[in-house]
């Protein structure tokens, strides 16, 4: 590997621009520009230099900042596509999303579907182009730091004169008492916290060195966040369920190996109301109508006690009590259990009395569990009831058989045989809501509809996310290198004695103006003359 | 104590306008030729600052009246949009003491806040998801990232106004002309919404949803384009010229009628007072800044701004998130929008650190910025309906 010995002896690696130490252009393109390109410190980066193998094609690939805001551009216009109509999980569950799409959005909405954009940010190109983010970050970052972090630890005080005479900031003066001016100057610069290193009586004063890390910083957190996201798809690391909980009910929670169940104490839905709750809502709530104030749940978490045999009850230990609501999830182990669904008057038990259909005399009640029919109820004195079939969501299908849509008891039907000591073979009729059919003919008993009993159902989604603090910690340091990079500057002043003259230059990495004001306040009455701003100069002569 | 706080608002308005005219006023002024504000910047600037106090005074009013940040609709937040951008103007005013920033700066404000009140402004209660610390703490920071990214719109358009040449037929001329219509259309929604509201305007109509049920729907403009199968109940209204297929919200496709064409009356007014175009009626304004400070000023805005946009709308947005709604990223329309803006932005810096796209191009980026923002902020929350959308009719 051929290396760049720099007249002043400083040895550079193969593709420097600019000697790491003193700054003297050692390219040959760039020898007659009129201004530094000082992006980088014209250190010698992989990308610049190598170009014959495989790996090298894709790592200058990758390591270009074009091919970086192409993909970023890329990746704005395609998630920007997705929202033009909902993802596919926020559309309601009606009728399968093929036809949902074509139904409410027309051949839009068909066109939408068949390119696979209702599911766009999982698609495999949404995801290959975030990866490829990754990877531009990861190559990006590495082809510039190590090299910058290289020049910027090399550079001497005492820059060579051409370095000098190309920064954008530069000026000349002729000073009668050099070494006044020269102390003057470092105590303001001392003043204005900037480091300052003195040899052979030039002086580099620099400060905010440190906000050139902040984009490799920031770069890092991005890439410890992306790898959070990727570490859900690994099994154990994420749960989403969605726990379904009557009122009264005791259920294991999922995804807890049984160890834990949770009991539906009340589901609570509150709204606000014009006479109790502050009066300035008075108008808004009169204009919405409805306005939700608190869904709650009410639950007591159990913790199963030593090892139950299946099919026996376990043995349960209660943990906590604990309301549950929207923004305030139960959390228990790695576990958080959110509010995020409810169902009013879910249809719970029924009461029927087994009823002479002449008489009206009536033979005893029986209420039904509607989630837990038994088979015969016993009315004593020789009168029964038989369940033969239970519908709990009941529908006839097309062949006009009774059939049940679900086993959520929403429209429960139910075929009962009706044994009484005068019809000891039992009569056999068919009960629905309004309904009553006797199949074989008239009965002379009924089951008489007596009433019904209602409970609510919380749906509470089940969460773990063992990928949370990696998300955060690169979110973390993702800001703290935004704001690294972003209120700091990194400036350098350079003053040298020339042949009985004074050069100053300045850089900073941005905010020139802030720069300017800076060495304005430094160099006043130094008697060195401020510099002048050699590119605004320019624009102006051009224009 | 509502009172109080619209009152407040009302007057920070007023103060606003002001300002603008002190402030244009201060450039016009040739008799003092020497550097850095003259006297009508330093009054322009002063009364901003009471302006911005007065709107303070509305914010914390209205949150002590509601017992919540006014953070929670559109109206709220638009209106706290308008006074964080007042807000940044003038941090970044006292930085670089150019007072043509608030000659553009303010009346973006202003449009803002008037906007905001087109939307229904009563003291809402908040549902269960928005009952959190978080919205005032995610809300507030997002508003002041988007902002200040906002100052360097107005910075782009200044540098724009300066350097595009208005003598010869050009792409930058139509474009800079079309941004000029753009804030001339919002104006134009403003005056013709006010107007048909203060006439109390209503006209109620019996139409077809896409689900095929029967609805009624209240316009507030005279309707030009009538609702699927729409019958006007309200007597003596006017009759939609033409009827729209349900897919189509009617309502909305009205208004954004009404708007442009009255956004085309004002501008065509406009040139033919000005006798000339926007762009170059306001191009004597920038005779005298300096091209790469206003480069300068806008891009350090968006150095300041995106990291607070990024903790804002995307850091305490994901915290929030996953607390209310269990998952911190649920690709809802707004948070994707969101991410849009921030990935715009970081393609912004990338441009201009690496291919050295200052002074003109990042002007543009800057504008495209702001439409994005606006966005997100409009056209998010109306039209793609999303957990976000719990504002505006």
């Amino acid at each position: 590997m051929k290396e760049l010995k720099c007249d002043c002896g400083h040895v550079n690696p193969h593709g420097t621009v600019l000697c790491e130490s003193c700054g003297k252009v050692l390219e040959e393109k760039e020898k007659d520009k009129k201004l530094l390109d000082m992006r980088y410190e014209g250190s010698a980066r992989r990308s610049q230099t190598y170009n014959k193998t495989i790996i090298d094609k894709i790592w200058n690939f990758f390591s270009s900042v074009k091919v970086g805001v192409w993909l970023i551009v890329i990746t704005l216009v395609a998630s920007a596509l997705g929202t033009i109509l909902p993802q596919e999980m926020y559309i309601p569950p009606i009728m399968p999303a093929a036809e949902y799409y074509e139904d409410q959005y027309g051949w839009i909405g068909k066109l939408y579907y068949d390119l696979g954009f209702h599911n766009l940010y999982s698609s495999w190109w949404y995801l290959i182009l975030i990866a490829s983010i990754g990877i531009s970050l990861v190559i990006c970052s590495l082809d510039r730091v190590v090299p910058l972090y290289r020049a910027l630890k090399k550079q001497r005080v005492s820059r060579h004169e051409s370095y000098l005479q190309r920064q954008r900031v530069f000026g000349v003066s002729e000073v009668e008492e050099t070494d006044k001016a020269f102390s003057m100057a470092k105590e303001k610069l001392k003043e204005k916290k900037y480091n300052i290193r003195e040899e052979d009586g030039n002086l580099l004063a620099e400060k905010g060195r440190f906000s050139r890390w902040g984009p490799y910083v920031n770069h890092v957190g991005l890439i410890i966040f992306l790898i959070g996201g990727m570490l859900r798809f690994v099994p154990g690391m994420y749960v989403d369920k969605i726990l379904w909980i009557r009122e009264g009910e005791t259920k294991v929670i999922p995804e807890t190996n049984g160890e834990y169940y949770l009991k539906n104490d009340a589901f609570i839905l509150e709204v606000y109301d014009k006479e109790k709750d502050n009066e300035v809502f008075g108008e808004a709530i009169d204009k919405a109508g409805m306005v939700a104030k608190n869904y709650q749940s009410n639950v007591t978490l159990y913790k199963k006690q030593g090892d139950a045999v299946a099919g026996e009850e376990a043995d349960l230990e209660k943990v906590k009590d604990y309301e549950i609501r929207v923004n305030e999830p139960l959390k228990f182990e790695k576990f958080a259990l959110y509010q995020v669904d409810y169902k009013l008057d879910e249809l719970n038990k029924m009461s029927f009395a087994l009823t002479n259909k002449q008489t009206g005399e009536e033979f005893g009640d029986l209420t039904i569990d509607l989630n837990d029919p038994k088979d015969i109820y016993d009315l004593g004195n020789g009168y029964k009831t038989e369940i033969v079939s239970y519908f709990p969501d009941f529908e006839f299908d097309e062949n006009g058989e009774p059939v049940t849509k679900s086993r959520i008891p929403n429209n429960p039907a139910f075929v009962f045989k009706m044994f009484t000591p005068d019809k000891p073979d039992g009569e056999i009729s068919f009960v629905a809501i309004r309904q009553t059919i006797e199949p074989f003919g008239d009965n002379e008993y009924k089951m008489a509809f007596k009433g019904v009993d209602t409970k609510n159902v919380s749906a509470l989604t089940v969460r773990k996310d063992l990928t949370l603090w990696i998300i955060a910690l690169g979110g973390a340091i993702f800001m703290i290198g935004v704001a690294q990079g972003s209120y700091w500057n990194h400036r350098r002043i350079w003053l040298r004695r020339v042949n009985g003259e004074v050069w100053v230059a300045g850089h900073t990495n941005k905010n020139w103006h802030g720069l300017k004001r800076e060495i304005e306040a430094v160099l006043d009455g130094t008697g060195i003359n401020e510099p002048e701003d050699q590119l605004q100069n320019q624009s102006e002569k051009k224009s | 104590m509502v009172n109080l706080s619209s009152n407040l608002l009302y007057t920070a308005f007023i103060l606003y306008l002001i300002a603008t005219v002190f402030f244009a006023g201060s450039i016009k002024d040739k008799k003092n030729p020497k550097k850095g504000p003259n006297k009508s910047a330093t009054l322009g600037l002063w009364i901003s600052i009471i302006g911005f106090i007065a709107q303070l005074g509305y914010f914390i009013t209205r949150w002590i009246a509601a017992g919540h940040a006014p953070v929670s609709n559109l109206f709220e937040f638009t209106t706290f949009f308008g006074m964080s951008l007042v807000g940044a103007f003038i941090v970044i005013y006292l930085i670089y003491k150019t007072p043509i920033l608030g000659v553009f700066t303010l009346p973006v404000a202003l449009l803002m806040i008037a906007y905001a009140s087109m939307f229904p402004r009563e003291v809402s209660p908040l549902i269960p998801a928005l009952q959190s610390d978080w919205l005032h703490i995610h809300v507030t920071t997002a508003a002041v990232g988007q902002a200040i990214l906002a100052v360097s719109f107005a910075a782009g358009i200044i540098y724009l106004v300066k350097s595009v040449d208005q003598t010869k037929q050009s792409k930058q001329r139509f474009w800079l002309e079309a941004v000029m219509f753009g804030l001339v259309c919002t104006l134009g929604f403003v005056i013709i919404s006010s107007t048909f509201s203060a006439m109390g305007y209503k006209a109620e109509f019996n139409w077809i949803d896409k689900n095929g049920q029967e609805a009624v729907l209240e316009y507030h403009m005279p309707a030009l384009t009538g609702p699927n199968e729409g019958q006007l109940l309200t007597e003596g209204k006017f009759e939609p010229l033409a009827e729209m297929p349900a897919i189509i919200n009617a309502k909305k496709l009205n208004t954004v009628i009404w708007s442009l064409t009255s956004g085309i009356i004002l501008y065509l007014l406009l040139r033919a007072i000005l006798r000339k175009r926007v762009g170059a009626a306001l191009q004597p304004l920038a005779k005298n800044i300096n091209l790469d400070l206003v480069d300068e000023i806008g891009y350090r805005s968006v150095l300041i701004g995106f990291p607070v946009f990024t903790l804002g709308a995307l850091i305490f947005a994901m915290i929030w998130a996953q607390i209310a709604w269990t998952r911190f990223w649920g690709w809802d329309p707004k948070e994707v929008w969101a991410l849009i803006t921030f990935l715009f932005y970081a393609a912004y810096l990338h441009l201009r650190l690496s291919k050295g796209w200052h002074g003109e191009k990042s002007a543009w980026l800057a504008v495209i910025g702001f439409i994005i923002i606006m966005f997100n902020l409009v056209a998010v929350n109306l039209v793609i309906a999303g957990l976000h959308s719990y504002a505006g009719s």
